[in-house]
């Protein structure tokens, strides 16, 4: 994947999540929301720290240190609003 | 075809060190604010709901898209440097700073209509953390913006080029982590509810 090709997917990801809001979706019961969107945020945050960032050639330690990041904060915030559901 | 040609390339952390170190303290900062935000709104839902319904989810979109179209001209400025193309590198080192302007713009005129309707850090728990959040994010973007700034009048200069571009290339993962920060920042604060 090319640069453009990954600017490409991170516009449409973020099509669909304004779409999640503006549509009223995001406000629905249950989990799947939000669980679509933060996959959506995952993808999109993964793309840009390996390719736009270069982490995917940088020593291991720096890569995980940072995709470690990104799951501590996504699980996170789907496990708070899990609980804010119950 | 040589031995030498066919080893990959080892490993390689592009950009400086410290700005690195500076990049991981600055996402633990936002790690321990957007967790403290998910789990003050999990103790107050109708109250967080009600107070981010009067956010302006189109500003917040359009300024996801400015940051990722940022991010994407800094790639390309980077590789266009690499190749000692410095005029081509410093065109996208422009458009990305016109991305970085139309968000701070964005971002000031949502700031000040909420600071017209009278909302402040005292209003409620929501808006103490959207205006923390916000806020903080955007102190990073105006300082991502000098550092771009910077970069490119040092890129017209023809001071970067195939055989150096490590500074282009802190400034670029600064630049990148911004735009990472918005990505997790957009979701959890304009459309999760």
């Amino acid at each position: 994947m090319t640069p453009n090709h990954i600017w490409l997917i991170l516009l449409a990801a973020t099509g669909v999540t304004f779409w999640l809001g503006e549509s009223g979706l995001s406000g629905s019961p249950g989990m799947a929301p939000v669980l679509v969107m933060f996959a959506l945020a995952f993808v999109k945050a993964l793309l840009v720290m390996r390719d736009f960032m270069e982490l995917r050639h940088a020593p291991a330690l720096w890569r995980w240190l940072l995709q470690g990041w990104l799951v501590l904060v996504t699980t996170g915030i789907v496990l708070a609003y899990w609980i804010g559901q119950r | 075809m040589t031995l030498r040609n066919t080893m990959p390339d080892p490993p390689r952390l592009v950009g400086d060190l410290a700005v690195w170190l500076i990049i991981v303290a600055e996402m633990l900062a936002f790690c321990i604010l957007f967790l403290s935000y998910a789990f003050a709104r999990a103790k107050d839902v109708a109250l967080f709901n009600a107070s981010q319904s009067t956010l302006d989810l189109h500003s917040g979109a359009i300024n996801t898209v400015l940051l990722i179209t940022g991010s994407w001209c800094v790639v390309r400025a980077v590789q266009a440097v690499r190749v000692d193309a410095s005029p081509s590198g410093a065109r996208w080192l422009g458009a990305a700073l016109v991305c970085g302007a139309g968000f701070v713009t964005l971002k000031v005129l949502e700031f000040s209509a909420k600071a017209d309707a009278g909302i402040d850090l005292s209003t409620n728990t929501f808006f103490m953390f959207y205006l923390l959040l916000t806020g903080f994010h955007f102190l990073h973007v105006i300082a991502a913006m000098l550092f771009l700034t910077l970069l490119l009048f040092k890129t017209l200069q023809g001071a970067y080029g195939s055989s150096d571009s490590h500074a282009l290339e802190s400034g670029a993962a600064f630049w990148h982590m911004v735009d990472l920060l918005w990505i997790v920042l957009f979701p959890l604060v304009y459309v999760m509810r």
